[in-house]
């Protein structure tokens, strides 16, 4: 789960990491008035989750409430990339000397966390990691030893950062540490990470992704609220059901996550395109199955749906049922293509039979119903 | 022969007094698995079934002389439960449990490594083990496998796994060992544990491999067979077509700036001379020719 900016540095200073004063608001005069409770110049920022904010007009600099009530009032209701700005950020503006680059995140290959530091922050870091990868000082951290202070000034020194920021520096990381670590994050960045002209080094921005895993010893409810899905993933969130929304026309529903990546590769590979990613999980009864039914048919886009069930623990016929059972509790529009596998397939089949029609068709491969599926959604399959 | 279980090995089931951990349970013991097991701090002293119940894993390795465990305890006592086990003596420990925070798994995994290097760690949010016909740990239906071999199989996916067994079976080819080693960020084993031990086992003649988008697993594997396996791989990856950037349920199955796709594994296996196919039916019948070919 991806943060807002504010919500990053909140978490941050409760941390104990250094961010400028500041207000989250939705409205023209409750920036004018965060203004001034923060003190002029303010930076007024957009809070959307999407990068390229300061391109697209979403971070301006006001020294006045004049100024304030103009750029709040342009960047509230903007649209970034698909993103409508509801909240700004409204800080009071900080003066720069150097600007840095840190974060943390897992190195899967190595299982260990690694820490990035650049001298060369305020950019993109790709851009950094392609042209000149040792302005980029790494840091791999065994979870068990966490990042020690002298491990994280030997860190910082590689990093070759103006001396004045050394110490700053050390004490920031090692609390963006705790911060990555006991708060649960997948990533923490901060870019840019500065130091101003008296020496204090500060985080300037906050980029954080949660490990929804770790929400049962957090309370997250105020991130959740500012998620946006649309309108399909919202129904399948409510719903409990794994779902990503795609472009194409052909429904899909499958049990586990690789068999229905596997459905939507088919799909593809047959010459159709899938409208969705669903994956029901293992169990595939009644309840379950006509939940996905459900978001799946009030896609408008979707004009044929393939379910792609394979039966482990869950026998044929149990799914079977569960699938007779969900379509008598739903009316479905577009045509359905069932493929079931697997332990006790024939019986489960034998319980489809008196069910099938134009309408509802059964195909004994992943190919075959696949084939079937881009057909009956006008398409022609390869 | 198979890797890491076979009919020898005797099995505690941590959270076996659960709904889930009974179910399964007592359907790894139908199976034939040495279920001798389950722990339980309130219920020690009772059974499940006819299998004793003991309040710490320690307490059953000593009744019983239980080498394995399979977790099946929720996603916030896993990280306990695992050192639990390799403090008490368990030398393969198989978390099914999925969901478990990332953080968790790479503090567990590390402390094993430092304080219990002997324990191989299996998951978490993995299917389980399965030596057809000696040894089921875990989910897998064990019907749905053909005993003895020649194939080994190893999988990041637990239903595209179950596929992989059930097309094999109606090929009537056998399977030493399936080890389904999850999705996870930091999975306990990797491609190339189970690839390493295939290449030793004398009875595994030829891998399947199962992959997914997201890391690079399955292209340090590629790497280890290029340089190390002699015998013949087929492979499969999912997610061609998943967008970046979108978690597609698996916390692992996600594509981020160019790394990880599906394309590019599908590259790296095929230079290092794995034979991949573009869906799981495809790679089924590349492993049944590989197989008719070994002789």
């Amino acid at each position: 789960m991806d943060l807002l900016e504010y919500q990053g540095k909140q978490l941050f200073a409760r941390y104990g990491i250094p961010v400028s004063d500041g207000r989250a608001v939705q409205t023209v005069d409750d920036a004018v008035a965060a203004a001034d409770a923060v003190g002029y110049p303010v930076v007024v920022k957009a809070q959307v989750h999407v990068g390229g904010r300061g391109k697209a007009g979403g971070v301006k600099l006001a020294n006045d409430p004049a100024e304030v009530r103009e750029h709040a009032g342009n960047i509230l209701g903007l649209d970034i990339k698909g993103h409508v700005v509801r909240t700004v950020w409204i800080e009071h503006a900080s003066d720069i000397a150097q600007e840095y680059y840190a974060s943390f995140t897992l190195d899967r290959a190595a299982k260990k966390h690694l820490g990035m530091l650049s001298a060369q922050g305020g950019v993109e870091i790709e851009a950094v990691a392609a042209e000149d990868p040792d302005a980029i000082a790494k840091i791999w951290i065994d979870p068990v030893d966490g990042l020690t202070t002298e491990a994280a000034r030997q860190w910082v020194l590689a990093a070759q950062l103006d001396p004045a920021a050394t110490d700053g520096a050390v004490d920031v990381l090692t609390k963006l540490y705790g911060a990555y670590v006991d708060g649960d994050a997948d990533l923490v960045e901060i870019n840019p990470l500065i130091l101003t002209p008296d020496g204090r080094v500060h985080a300037l921005d906050a980029k954080v992704t949660l490990d929804n895993n770790a929400e049962f010893r957090h309370e997250w409810s105020e991130y959740e609220a500012t998620q946006v899905r649309d309108d399909r993933e919202q129904a399948a969130y409510a719903k409990g059901l794994q779902y990503v929304g795609l472009d194409g026309y052909v429904g899909i529903i499958a049990n586990g996550a690789g068999l229905a990546m596997s459905t939507l590769d088919v799909v593809n590979q047959v010459g159709g395109e899938p409208a969705n990613f669903l994956d029901i999980g293992g169990g595939a009864n009644a309840d379950v199955m006509a939940g996905a039914l459900e978001v799946i048919n009030d896609d408008p886009r979707v004009k044929s749906i393939f379910i792609n069930i394979f039966g482990g623990i869950t026998r044929g016929e149990e799914v079977a049922k569960g699938i007779v059972e969900a379509l008598g509790r739903v009316q479905i529009d577009a045509p359905i293509v069932i493929r079931l596998d697997g332990t006790n397939a024939t019986e489960g089949r034998a319980i489809l039979e008196p069910h099938l029609s134009e309408r509802l068709q059964s195909q004994p491969t992943m190919l075959d119903a696949a084939r079937k599926a881009v057909e009956l959604a006008g398409g022609t399959p390869s | 022969m198979s890797i890491f279980v076979d009919e020898t090995t005797k099995v505690v089931y941590q959270g076996l007094t659960g709904r889930q951990g009974q179910f399964y349970g007592l359907r790894n013991r139908d199976y034939g698995t040495q279920v001798v097991a389950g722990t339980s701090p309130k219920k020690a002293g009772t059974d499940v079934d006819g299998i004793p119940i003991f309040a710490t894993v320690a307490d059953a390795v000593e009744a019983t002389g239980a080498t394995a465990s399979c977790i099946f305890i929720p996603a916030p006592g896993v990280k306990d439960a695992v050192i639990e086990a390799a403090e008490g003596g368990i030398e393969f420990i198989v978390v099914i449990t999925e969901g478990v925070p990332a953080q968790d798994e790479a503090w567990f995994y590390n402390e094993l490594k430092r304080d219990h290097p002997g324990v191989q760690l299996l998951g978490p949010n993995c299917p389980g083990i399965i030596s057809p016909g000696k040894c089921n740990i875990g989910i897998t239906a064990g019907e749905i496998a053909k005993p003895g071999g020649p194939v080994g199989i190893v999988s990041r996916s637990g239903t595209l796994t179950y596929q992989a067994l059930y097309e094999l079976k109606l090929q009537d080819i056998g399977v030493t060992t399936c080890v389904g080693i999850g999705g996870d960020p930091v999975p306990g084993t990797t491609f190339i544990d189970c690839l390493e031990r295939f290449e030793a086992d004398p009875e595994t003649k030829a891998v399947m491999l199962i992959g997914e988008i997201g890391g690079s697993a399955e292209e340090e594997a590629a790497e280890y067979i290029k340089t190390k396996m002699s015998k013949p791989v087929s492979a499969y990856i999912a997610g061609v077509t998943a967008p970046a950037g979108k978690k597609m349920g698996h916390a692992g199955a996600i594509v981020s700036g160019g790394k990880g796709t599906a394309a590019a594994k599908m590259e790296a296996l095929g230079a290092a001379g794995v034979r991949v196919g573009r869906n799981p039916t495809e790679a089924g019948e590349l492993m049944v020719e590989i197989v008719r070919d070994l002789t």
